[in-house]
Formats: C-alpha cells, structure tokens, sequence
C-alpha cells in the first residue's frame, strides 16, 4: 500500500497560461496586418462625411494629405476651420510649395499618379475647399479624392 | 538526488506582458484609416489667353444651385437632396425624348457602333457658405445617377451590371467599361463659388 499513496492535498492544479501569449499574439497580428502606421498627428478635427459611391484609394505611398477642419485646441487655435500639411497649420498659400516638395520627393513617373486626398471636416464651408482646389489645379495636382466614410444605403 | 518527478513549466507570464507591450506599441502608434472617397480629375487650370469656351444650350445643361443655407436650386426650382438623383437620371437618359431635356447626337461608341449620346452636362455652382456635407452628398447623388443609368445599360447589354465589370478586372472588360462610358459620359462642371449667401 505504501507504493500507491495518493496525493494527500486537494488542491486544484493551477490553471495553465501557457496559451495566455498565444491569444496576445493572435490580437498583435490581427492590429499589424490591419493598420496602418500613422504618419502624422492630427491637429484638426476632421469628422468625414458619408457616401455611397466612394473608390479606395489603392497606393498610400501615392498620396498626399490635406487636412481642414476646427481646430483640436479651439482655446488657443479658435474655431475657424484651418488647413493641415503634414503636421503643421497651414494657409493656402502653403499649399503649391507642399505639393512641390512631395513631388520632388517621387520619381518622375509617378508625378501623374499622385493623387492629393482632401479629408476635410462636413460642418466645412465651401469657401475655404474651393480655394485649395484651385491651388491644386494652379499646380497641376489634378487628381484628387475626396475623403468620406462608407454608407451601405441598400 | 532523485530526479525531478514533473519538468519544470516555462513561466508563461512574462511572454504575455512581452507580447502587450507589443500590442500596446501598435495601438498607440497605428490607425485603422482606411482610405475611401469620391475620386474626381479637376479641370486644367485657364490659361489667361485662352478663348472662352462655346456655349452650351440651355436645355442641355442641368443647373444645380447650393446657396449657404444648404438649399438646392435644381432647374430654377427648391428640391430636396433625396430627389436629386431621379431628377439627374431622368435629364441624362432623357428616355422620352422631351424638348426641354437634352439633345443627342449621332456618335461612334465601341463596341455599340453608332448610338445615339445625349448632350447632357451637369452644372454645379455652390456658395462659399455651402456646407462641404452638402457638396459631397450633391457628388454622391450625381455619381450615383451615372452609375445607376450605367448599371441599367450594361445589364441590358452584356446581361451583367457595370459595377461587376469593374470589379472584375478582366482585360476583356476594357472595351465593354468604355463602352458604357461612351453612352453615358459623366460631364459634371463646377463653377467658381460665389460669395452671396442664402
């Protein structure tokens, strides 16, 4: 009988977490592969509008960013809406020189293919859009995309 | 020493906090943006000594108003956003062949030979006061009635939507997609806005 002694403590056996990295790593893989990595700091509240016939915008290296929109810190900023340019306020004037240094950043080629993405907020007025478009096409950015969220209306 | 009866487990929880500091890392610094928009081509800009361009009659142009109160003025009349689409599509196609409603010409289309094209151009003039949600729902509703229209001609046609034809990719879609855009070419100019108001 002494060889078959039973464990004496009725203890449970403590719960393995073994498989706790694995969940982790599953969610890690999930974010890497469905993200991207953001480039700049948003300064402008940009709260897109909604559409139906919207195309997705294929080469994120292909694209350059214009942001408008209030401002995050209306204390210091005030509430007009302003342009963004890589991270920094902007005015239209702002605008021929971004898109030239970004263009000098590509290879020739692709100059036709930039496509300038417009992300700017729905109370926006008109005013202040119409004045970028017309310098984008003072500089030949010619095509651009309006930045909306998607509406499934069916 | 009698040899350890059980190997001893890896600690298995300090893996975990490597792996959320991992995904803490890439949280923090990724968004989930996925692009989407309305893609368009804006006009060249004018030349100074360039010629105006030809005028067009009045019954081929559509006119869309969009003053700073967010009201439309489709056609010398108040219409809301949600019958703007019809309207469109009903100037475009212009099945009855009405008089006010735009005129066709006799043109060569791929793959169709020769069909009648409507003459239709759609006018967008807005105010510096439009809202930018109203210009894109206007886009959106303008869009919507070419593809609509481009949809009904590629079923009737090819048997198959247009919007099938251009997610599929084929090299032998090419002729059919210009095809339809043949018929239907989606000629939306925009006016320099003014500043009047409501």
């Amino acid at each position: 009988m002494s060889r078959f002694r039973k464990k004496g403590n009725k203890e449970t056996p403590p719960v393995s977490t073994a498989s706790l990295p694995d969940i982790v790593f599953m969610l890690l893989f999930f974010f890497m592969v469905t993200t991207v990595m953001r480039e700049i700091e948003l300064k402008v509240k940009v709260n897109q509008p909604e559409a139906t016939e919207i195309q997705k915008l294929e080469n994120r290296a292909l694209v350059d960013y214009i942001y408008i929109g209030e401002p995050m810190n209306t204390a210091l900023y005030g509430t007009v809406p302003k342009i963004q340019l890589d991270d920094a306020f902007a005015t239209v004037e702002d605008i021929q020189p971004f898109v030239i240094k970004h263009r000098s950043e590509r290879d020739e080629q692709e100059h036709g293919l930039v496509t300038t993405s417009l992300k700017v907020d729905s109370e926006a007025k008109m005013g202040i859009v119409s004045d970028v478009k017309q310098e984008l096409r003072k500089i030949q950015a010619l095509k651009i995309n309006y930045s909306t969220r998607e509406r499934n209306d069916k | 020493m009698a040899g350890r009866r059980l190997s001893q487990e890896i600690n298995a929880g300090s893996m975990a906090d490597i792996a959320f500091l991992l995904l803490v890392f890439f949280l923090v610094t990724t968004t989930m943006d996925a692009s989407w928009g309305l893609s368009r081509k804006l006009p060249p800009p004018i030349l100074e000594n360039q010629p105006p361009p030809p005028p067009i009659k009045d019954r081929n142009v559509f006119v869309v108003l969009a003053n700073a109160n967010d009201q439309l003025l489709v056609e010398g009349e108040l219409m809301d956003i949600s019958e703007l689409r019809e309207a469109a599509k009903e100037f475009i196609a212009n099945p009855q062949r009405k008089d006010n409603l735009p005129e066709f010409k006799i043109s060569d289309v791929p793959l169709f030979g020769q069909m009648e094209v409507s003459k239709q151009v759609i006018s967008l003039q807005n105010d510096r006061g439009t809202s930018y949600n109203l210009y894109i729902q206007v886009q959106n509703e303008l869009a919507a009635a070419y593809t609509e229209l481009r949809n009904d001609l590629a079923e009737q046609k090819f048997g198959i939507s247009y919007q099938k034809l251009i997610d599929e990719d084929k090299p032998s879609n090419k002729q059919k997609i210009k095809a339809i855009r043949g018929v239907y070419p989606q000629r939306i100019s925009e006016a320099e806005p003014k500043n009047v108001g409501g």
